[in-house]
């Protein structure tokens, strides 16, 4: 009895949805649109969050040492480093090793090989490139070089002449991040209200026969149950739609967003990541749909 | 089988119902007559359960109606079978489906309703429209369909506010006959009209109502004002 009823309410739902398909095709492209516009907000994440990492790629902290300071005192300082929490990396730089990349970077100018060749020993210093997790930590780690116990053996820390930058960048990849939750919240909450309101108005073309339904002695549930699968099936078919939108839209502009920002490919992403979308879609689609209508038509069966 | 014991209903200071009493046995045919306002609609209103009575009390087979909570009305609904005189149907679903609602909502087999349906609309006379949608139908045929759903779950009474309104004199005496048809079934009818011709040619009891009070109860009454 209650499977028939499952079943006799489902099929309701699916045939208010087929017999009067100029409203939902409506309600449908307005919400497609709006699931549409939820895909783009997860790209748009997706690429500042590359944005961001991208340029905090770029920044590094380097220490060096004195000259006289023992490989294995470098290393240690290395393996304390390697050891915070907002280390990311450290790579140790000999002193062999910083002759052999400035002889190559400069091998070109024969001036300059010829003063370093007339010099008895390698002046260049050893040294640790230090990259953070994020931009914002390279304060913590550069006031922990400048304890007591290093002050013997680190020459300078190159903190301070990238601290502008530092800055700068720390401030930019936040705003970056800020907006993008910011954005994609108004926008999320414009989209969940346009759709719940075209449902709402759905509902209300149906009140007169909801007051039918109860008069001829349908319970609340069963009333409710064809409405919501309505409204379910609205959300199913739009945010599958919106997740097949995408790839047009994609195919055209993921090619130019490449172009101006190398290694953000949102094609790629797209595809590799489309079943995380299509649940992503969907679910927010199914949820949107059931519970708009399932709110809506709330008052209708209060009267 | 139905009592009104001094019921009144007053909507915002106005008396739709003033100290209303009366008893309608099983089987029997009243008509509920009276200008509009009168308070015939107030009187189904209270008898599904839609409104609560200011003062009094109203019963259907003993049970006080506005006892019931409202998440089980639905069960004294289905006890009766509501014609209107808009038809009230649904739109988007063919004369079968509509009957066949009825039924569904009470939780009747497929194989019932299946069997059950097409007899019905046999009866009021519609055996060839089942995959008709309303908007198709005449106001009359929209009637029959109207009484054929408010009869498939074999109800022990049918209300009917105003179902001759908005049909022409052909179509008037057609349903009345209907409504005649199926009280001699069995079914006790409860008809709410203005309409002073048809209530003096039924030859039945007649409750007529005005401003809110009942003027007169009769048998083999007539409609007079």
């Amino acid at each position: 009895m209650r499977k028939l009823s499952v079943w006799r309410v489902i099929k309701s739902g699916w045939q208010g949805f087929i017999r009067n398909y100029w409203l939902s095709t409506a309600t449908v492209a307005v919400m497609v649109l709006a699931l549409f516009m939820l895909g783009c907000l997860a790209l748009f994440n997706v690429m500042t969050q590359a944005v961001v990492a991208n340029l905090e790629g770029r920044v590094d902290v380097s220490v060096y040492f004195n000259q006289d300071t023992e490989e294995a005192k470098v290393l240690g300082v290395r393996q304390e480093l390697v050891a915070l929490s907002e280390v990311k990396s450290v790579d140790y730089v000999s002193q062999d090793e910083a002759l052999k990349r400035f002889s190559e970077r400069h091998k070109d100018n024969a001036v300059l090989m010829q003063s370093l060749q007339e010099l008895d020993q390698n002046p260049l210093q050893p040294s640790l490139n230090i990259k953070a997790n994020y931009a914002s930590q390279y304060e913590t780690i550069a006031n922990y070089l400048n304890d007591e116990r290093f002050k013997g053996m680190i020459d300078r820390v190159n903190y301070k002449q990238n601290k502008d930058l530092i800055e700068r960048l720390t401030s930019l990849t936040g705003n970056i991040q800020t907006a993008g939750i910011v954005i994609s919240l108004v926008l999320g909450l414009i989209a969940a209200l346009v759709s719940f309101n075209t449902i709402r108005l759905t509902m209300y073309t149906w009140r007169d026969e909801i007051s039918v339904m109860r008069l001829v002695g349908a319970s609340n549930w069963f009333v409710r149950g064809p409405f919501v699968v309505e409204g379910v099936i609205y959300g199913v078919v739009s945010g599958v739609m919106a997740l097949l939108l995408m790839y047009p839209m994609l195919y055209f502009v993921s090619p130019k967003i490449t172009n101006f920002l190398p290694g953000v490919d949102l094609m790629y992403f797209y595809q590799a990541n489309f079943w995380e979308f299509f649940f992503l879609l969907v679910a927010v689609g199914l949820l949107l749909g059931g519970t708009s209508s399932l709110i809506a038509i709330r008052r209708y069966l209060k009267d | 089988m139905i009592v009104f014991q001094n019921v009144s209903k007053i909507y915002d200071g106005c008396t739709a119902l003033d100290k209303v009493n009366f008893t309608i046995r099983p089987k029997e045919f009243v008509s509920l007559a009276g200008p509009s306002g009168a308070g015939k609609s107030t009187i189904f209103k209270l008898l599904i359960g839609e409104e609560q009575p200011s003062r009094g009390k109203v019963f259907l087979d003993k049970q006080n109606i506005h006892l019931i909570r409202e998440n089980e009305l639905h069960h004294l609904r289905r006890k009766m079978g509501m014609v209107f005189q808009d038809f009230r149907l649904l739109s988007d679903r063919t004369v079968y489906e509509n009957v066949a609602f009825a039924m569904e909502v009470a939780g009747s087999s497929n194989k019932e309703i299946v069997q059950d349906v097409p007899q019905i609309l046999e009866l009021v006379g519609l055996p060839d429209k089942l995959s008709a949608f309303p908007s198709q139908l005449s106001g009359g045929e929209k009637q029959r369909v109207a009484i054929a759903r408010a009869l498939i779950h074999r109800p022990s009474v049918i209300l009917a506010d105003e179902p001759t309104g908005n049909l022409d004199l052909l179509n008037t005496w057609d349903i009345v006959r209907l409504l005649l048809k199926i009280n001699e079934l069995g079914t006790t009818i409860v008809l709410a009209t203005h309409d002073r011709e048809v209530i003096n040619n039924l030859s039945k009891r007649v409750v007529t109502l005005d401003k809110g009070r009942i003027i007169r109860d009769e048998e083999n009454g007539r409609y007079i004002l």
